[in-house]
């Protein structure tokens, strides 16, 4: 019986890691190409959840599923184009302090337009319900998450891995000095992975708005994990991200059975031994102007 | 052309700890000053899984402050309120020691968290200045940890719990059933599971297990497997702040059929699930259902200025002050050690409840009526406010009003 319940846990702790993949996705990216920490990514989900409730009323839940990561993925060119864009060049410590700000400025703009109180949303009627397999239970909705997650992280990798737009992208991350030298600006490549990078944390941020409280500061409840993630995964590695994150689900789920009180904590020393013994995280790949 | 000259992988490191930063940091403080007004100093956590709460706690407190000022002040001396977030225990007693020694506040009011309350608590008898905890919930803090400067405007969790005791009690949820529960892990958690266990092994509850939940956590989906597993006969949730909102969305979204029990609440959490994920039977020390005309007239005022209904939060802070308020034109005096004693001796207030409380010298609580209620079903709410109803007053109406309270023993106030 008892080997059940973990294999349970393991697949529910898998499920839990696609959620911190669409974050960590475009945490890395962004880092990866612009050197940017962002450390607003977590707002671009907020975001994208109250954009979910204000939505669904109008469009519904699969039109605002569509609709508001478009949203949040404008707001990310807006970002690029008129505050990323000053810091490519200049010393990393201020584009972390200017997304620091930015982080402040989203959660408490949040907080003045809709309150710090929790907004209601739930689930449509049509997505409620169970699926029962042999002793596992699935709810309808979040195999629906699953699947639509699975779709965004393969497309994303189709972009980046089947088309000239990801080779100039992959070339950009390792060696931006030749790709220059080469001719292709790498501006509108940045500004298109920051709308992809912010527009996935969006997507995520609809995607959760039925099961989580939605309330100021819940992209700083999801930013440090998904950091966790892109550290683990190492750099430049789009499996390298997917492994950490399924990685850390798994790991979060099984000590939350075994060691409730522990589950937090675990994501972190999970990232200290993965540094210890792999300093370029997992699957990391040796990038000049990273080392 | 892109380049980047001192970049390196240490820079997403120190991103991943600026982040976590990030969640540590509080709301600017507001204050005005002005000379010849009676300070207040106000601390509630603003950020964090409170804060939702804490954001009532200041809107009630604004209110009673208006509406003092408005009416001319205390013996002709304005309320200036000094707002803060309270954040964590460390930040909370800082700013309460700022608050006393630089601000010179007349006293304070507030917290939501319980040991940020134990923080404040420990401020205020060493500083000698009056503390009324609006919203910490430990039993401890009128046990082993009270103070003579430290009153509880807020119910005690002995008094929650009683107040869903009775409805448990009544429809058999308690004898010889299995209770599987989750605690919030922290001290208002730990406390109050403490409480729960001796109520239900008095009565012979059968106790299935509990799990302690980080209250940063979002996600309660081990645990709802958890629970599927052991197929308690009720589900217990000791939780705080906006982790009864997830545990509650997610509880309906895997439409476990185990019901739900709460032995703490606050309406803003319920308010803030979305259609179809209430259930069970939950306690509070006020809700906006309270049929009294004091109460009505604070619905009807607070919903006017803030376009939405106040929720129990709310209730203390805007209490406090008024009791505050009304002792010191009453005493003609601001001096807090004469207010403690005010307190002390028994003065009774109108808290929009049938019956008036008071303060038991024993342990500073605040003895007083205290209430059920039970979610609605889905189909039966008119609006996004109507989510559960009333089911009921304890102690009766015959009975004292201590009889809920925390057992005597522990408070020594020497």
């Amino acid at each position: 019986m008892e080997l059940i319940f973990i294999i349970e846990q393991v697949l529910n702790g898998l499920l839990i890691g696609v959620y911190y993949l669409l974050i960590a996705l475009g945490l890395s990216l962004i880092f990866s190409l612009g050197g940017i920490v962002n450390l607003a990514h977590g707002a671009f989900y907020a975001i994208g959840a109250y954009l979910a409730v204000l939505l669904t009323d109008r469009i519904g839940f699969a039109g605002s599923l569509v609709a508001a990561p478009v949203l949040v993925g404008l707001i990310g060119i807006a970002v690029e184009r008129f505050l990323f864009r000053r810091f490519y060049r200049s010393d990393p410590i201020l584009s972390l302090l200017l997304t620091f700000g930015l982080a402040m400025i989203a959660e408490q703009g949040l907080r003045m337009i809709f309150g710090a109180s929790p907004l209601p949303y739930a689930m449509p009627s049509a997505l409620r319900g169970q699926v029962f397999v042999g002793d596992f239970i699935y709810p309808y909705y979040r195999l629906m998450m699953l699947s639509v997650a699975v779709v965004a992280v393969t497309l994303t990798w189709l972009l980046l891995y089947r088309t000239p737009f990801g080779r100039v992208v992959r070339a950009g991350v390792q060696n931006p000095e030749m790709v220059g030298a080469l001719g292709i600006s790498l501006e509108p490549y940045m500004m298109a992975i920051a709308a992809l990078g912010v527009g996935l944390a969006g997507l995520c941020g609809v995607l959760l708005a039925p099961i989580v409280t939605i309330h100021p500061a819940m992209g700083a409840e999801i930013l440090t994990a998904a950091f966790v993630v892109v550290v683990i995964g190492g750099l430049g590695s789009f499996w390298g991200v997917v492994a950490a994150a399924l990685l850390v689900g798994v790991v979060r789920g099984l000590t939350s059975y075994f060691l409730p009180p522990a589950s937090e904590a675990s994501i972190y020393l999970l990232m200290l031994l993965v540094l210890l013994f792999r300093p370029r995280g997992l699957f990391g790949e040796r990038i000049q102007k990273f080392e | 052309m892109i380049v980047k000259p001192i970049l390196s992988r240490r820079a997403l490191v120190q991103g991943a700890a600026g982040s976590a930063l990030l969640a540590g940091i509080g709301m600017p403080a507001i204050s005005r000053a002005q000379s010849d007004v009676i300070k207040i100093g106000h601390l509630t956590p603003r950020t964090g899984f409170l804060g939702p709460l804490g954001d009532y706690a200041v809107m009630g407190i604004q209110l009673a402050a208006d509406e003092i000022n408005g009416a001319g002040g205390v013996n002709g001396r304005k309320i200036e309120l000094m707002l803060e977030d309270s954040v964590n225990p460390q930040t909370a007693s800082a700013k309460a020691e700022r608050l006393i020694e630089r601000d010179k506040v007349a006293m304070l009011i507030g917290e939501i968290s319980s040991a940020s309350g134990l923080a404040i608590g420990q401020v205020a008898k060493r500083t000698k200045t009056v503390f009324i905890n609006t919203g910490c919930n430990s039993d401890a803090l009128r046990g082993s940890d009270c103070n003579q400067y430290m009153f509880h405007i807020e119910g005690a969790n002995s008094m929650y719990v009683q107040a869903v005791a009775q409805y448990l009690l009544k429809e058999n949820l308690v004898k010889g059933k299995k209770w599987y529960s989750l605690t919030a892990d922290y001290a208002f958690g730990h406390d109050l599971l403490k409480v729960a266990k001796m109520f239900m092994e008095k009565n012979g509850g059968q106790f299935a297990a509990d799990e302690l939940i980080p209250t940063d956590i979002s996600d309660f989906s081990p645990f709802l497997l958890k629970i599927r597993q052991a197929r308690p006969d009720i589900v217990i949730s000791n939780l705080a702040g906006n982790q009864i909102t997830n545990f509650l969305k997610q509880y309906s979204e895997y439409g476990l059929p185990f019901p739900v029990v709460g032995f703490a609440f606050d309406t803003a959490v319920a308010w803030g699930l979305g259609k179809g994920n209430f259930s069970g039977v939950w306690p509070l020390v006020w809700h906006h259902l309270v049929d009294t005309p004091a109460s009505k007239a604070y619905v009807e005022t607070f919903t006017k200025k803030y376009g939405k209904p106040p929720e129990n939060q709310s209730w203390g802070d805007y209490n406090s002050l008024k009791i505050v308020a009304q002792s010191m034109a009453e005493m003609k005096s601001t001096d807090p050690v004469k207010l403690a004693e005010h307190f002390r001796k028994g003065a009774k207030f109108d808290v929009m409840k049938k019956r008036e409380g008071y303060f038991r010298a024993y342990d500073n609580q605040m003895m007083m009526e205290m209430y059920a209620v039970r979610a609605k079903k889905a189909a039966d709410m008119k609006d996004q406010w109507d989510i559960y109803d009333a089911l009921g007053t304890v102690p009766g109406p015959d009975d004292d009003l201590e009889v809920i309270a925390p057992p005597k023993g522990a408070c020594n106030m020497a």
